[in-house]
């Protein structure tokens, strides 16, 4: 039986689709071509990262030995679900996180003062991820989240930058339109991390964020700004229900 | 050093200029022929049997899956195939032989596309001919790029 | 150390042509970008990749910087026996890059 017929049983299990709310994922402005990129494993370079990620869930980080295997045992059963309930408020922190500061965090908690290693970040974000491939983006019922997604959906509506542009301008006045040869999609994160082909590369949401913001020539904020986790809130909210794609591959 | 007089000046900065002009980034339909010609050794180059498969619309010019296959030939007939494009920085894109343990004679990869453009196929058989697929692509960008 | 995704049919039979497929993790940088301050960033590419079958060629492939990053082959091999499947990449910076896969025929 060839790979690729189990693989496309799998695909067809999670298969993006359009909702009965007229909400599309990125997936489907996309070319076949694309898209048969992203539905098939053995041709999706994304996985390339989750492979990385699988490989490094079992290595020890710092001096103490510990790695993420030593605290979440098996990935499949104990990440499962995690990506479709970020960003989430982390108590320890005492502000809303998504998952790369969150792995950050455990990181740094592991290996105090260690430099980042970027491409490691990635590829664990993108094998944690992963493990919630098929299951509906499910933003937590929490109270303290609630100021912080209105900020996020108030940034959603601002006009910014040289081009005086608001995100609900182009991605929900103007999706599904064509801006210079390119469909507009709707700005739903149900693949991130993705594989971008723009970027050649895999990218989190802030890049991809900072990277419209940088479009409408608007300043960006900083990195470690609070106002990308509360877009991102904002937009797991809009979004929730549709299912993750991780990785997801996007013009 | 003598300080040019404000002729000379401008006569230096008009040759400067049309240097920087005769030094495009792009190759062009000539480079296109002569790649064509240095593959073929200036053997004639015929249009036919070899198909090659890509989307007359890209989503990104920079990772465009692209199939390069000679259906209708026995597969020990093709020795070798050829990708070249018309207006990347240079024209090769790849160059491909088979083995004796080549199954059928495809290649599928993914290529850049600089700008809409055509893209020729060549195949190489064992009878020493040549022959070629030319198709044009259509190349959009995308929006918000950093 | 780069990273390669190959995939094969777990079993074929003798004869039979069979699809490989396979993914690097390699940026392929062109040598026609430029950077931020101007300058073009230098080439950095996969120049060469190879399938051998207990030794014998199935397939070489010259690459130049119009192949896409992250380079991606599929291909067909004829079944003889099992065997070895041996897969090479080669290109600037003096990377190199081999995997292997074990090939079972019926």
């Amino acid at each position: 039986m060839k790979p690729a017929s189990i693989l496309l049983l799998a695909a067809v299990l999670w298969a993006p689709g359009v909702h009965a709310d007229g909400r599309r994922s990125g997936f489907e402005y996309m070319g076949a071509a694309t898209q048969a990129m992203q539905r098939d494993d053995s041709l999706n370079p994304g996985m390339l990262w989750v492979l990385q990620g699988e490989q490094l869930w079992s290595r020890p980080l710092g001096d103490a030995g510990g790695s993420c295997a030593g605290c979440h045992g098996a990935a499949p059963q104990s990440m499962r679900g995690v990506a479709a309930r970020y960003p989430a408020f982390d108590a320890a922190l005492g502000r809303p996180v998504d998952l790369p500061q969150r792995i950050a965090a455990c990181h740094q908690r592991l290996r105090p003062g260690a430099p980042p290693d970027a491409e490691a970040a990635l590829a664990l974000q993108a094998y944690v991820a992963h493990q919630s491939r098929g299951l509906p983006i499910a933003p937590p019922d929490d109270a303290r989240l609630q100021a912080p997604r209105e900020r996020g959906r108030a940034l959603w509506g601002q006009r910014i930058g040289q081009l005086d542009l608001a995100c609900s301008d182009c991605h929900d006045a103007l999706a599904g339109r064509r801006l210079g040869g390119s469909p507009v999609p709707q700005g739903h994160p149900t693949g991130y991390p993705i594989y971008r082909l723009e970027w050649q590369g895999l990218g989190t949401l802030q890049r991809r964020l900072r990277a419209c913001v940088v479009g409408v020539r608007a300043e960006p904020f900083a990195a470690d700004a609070p106002q990308w986790v509360e877009l991102e809130l904002h937009l797991a909210w809009r979004a929730r229900g549709m299912p993750l794609e991780t990785p997801a591959v996007r013009p | 050093m003598k300080v040019p007089r404000p002729l000379e000046r401008r006569r230096l900065l008009a040759a400067a200029c049309a240097v920087l002009w005769l030094r495009p980034a792009q190759a062009t339909p000539e480079a296109l022929a002569d790649a064509l010609r240095e593959y073929t050794g200036g053997a004639p180059l015929r249009e036919g049997r070899v198909r090659l498969d890509i989307a007359p619309l890209v989503d990104n010019g920079n990772t465009v899956p692209v199939s390069v296959s000679v259906p209708g030939v026995s597969p020990e007939q093709v020795q070798a195939l050829a990708l070249f494009s018309e207006r990347n920085p240079r024209s090769d894109v790849l160059r491909v032989v088979f083995g004796p343990r080549a199954g059928e004679r495809v290649l599928t990869t993914r290529m850049r596309l600089a700008t809409s453009q055509q893209l020729v196929a060549v195949a190489r058989l064992a009878d020493g001919g040549h022959w070629a697929q030319r198709v044009d692509v259509v190349v959009t960008l995308s929006a918000c790029l950093e | 150390m780069a990273r390669s995704l190959i995939t094969l049919p777990e079993r074929v039979t003798r004869g039979q042509s069979f699809t490989v497929r396979t993914l690097l993790q390699h940026p392929m940088e062109s040598g026609f970008r430029v950077g931020a301050d101007g300058r073009v960033l230098p080439r950095d590419i996969v120049r060469r990749f190879r399938c051998l079958y207990d030794g014998e060629l199935v397939v070489e492939v010259e690459l130049f910087p119009a192949v896409a990053a992250n380079p991606f082959f599929e291909f067909s091999v004829r079944a003889v026996d099992s065997g070895t499947l041996l897969f090479e990449w080669e290109g600037d910076q003096g990377f190199r890059h081999r995997e292997q896969r074990a090939l079972s025929v019926a």
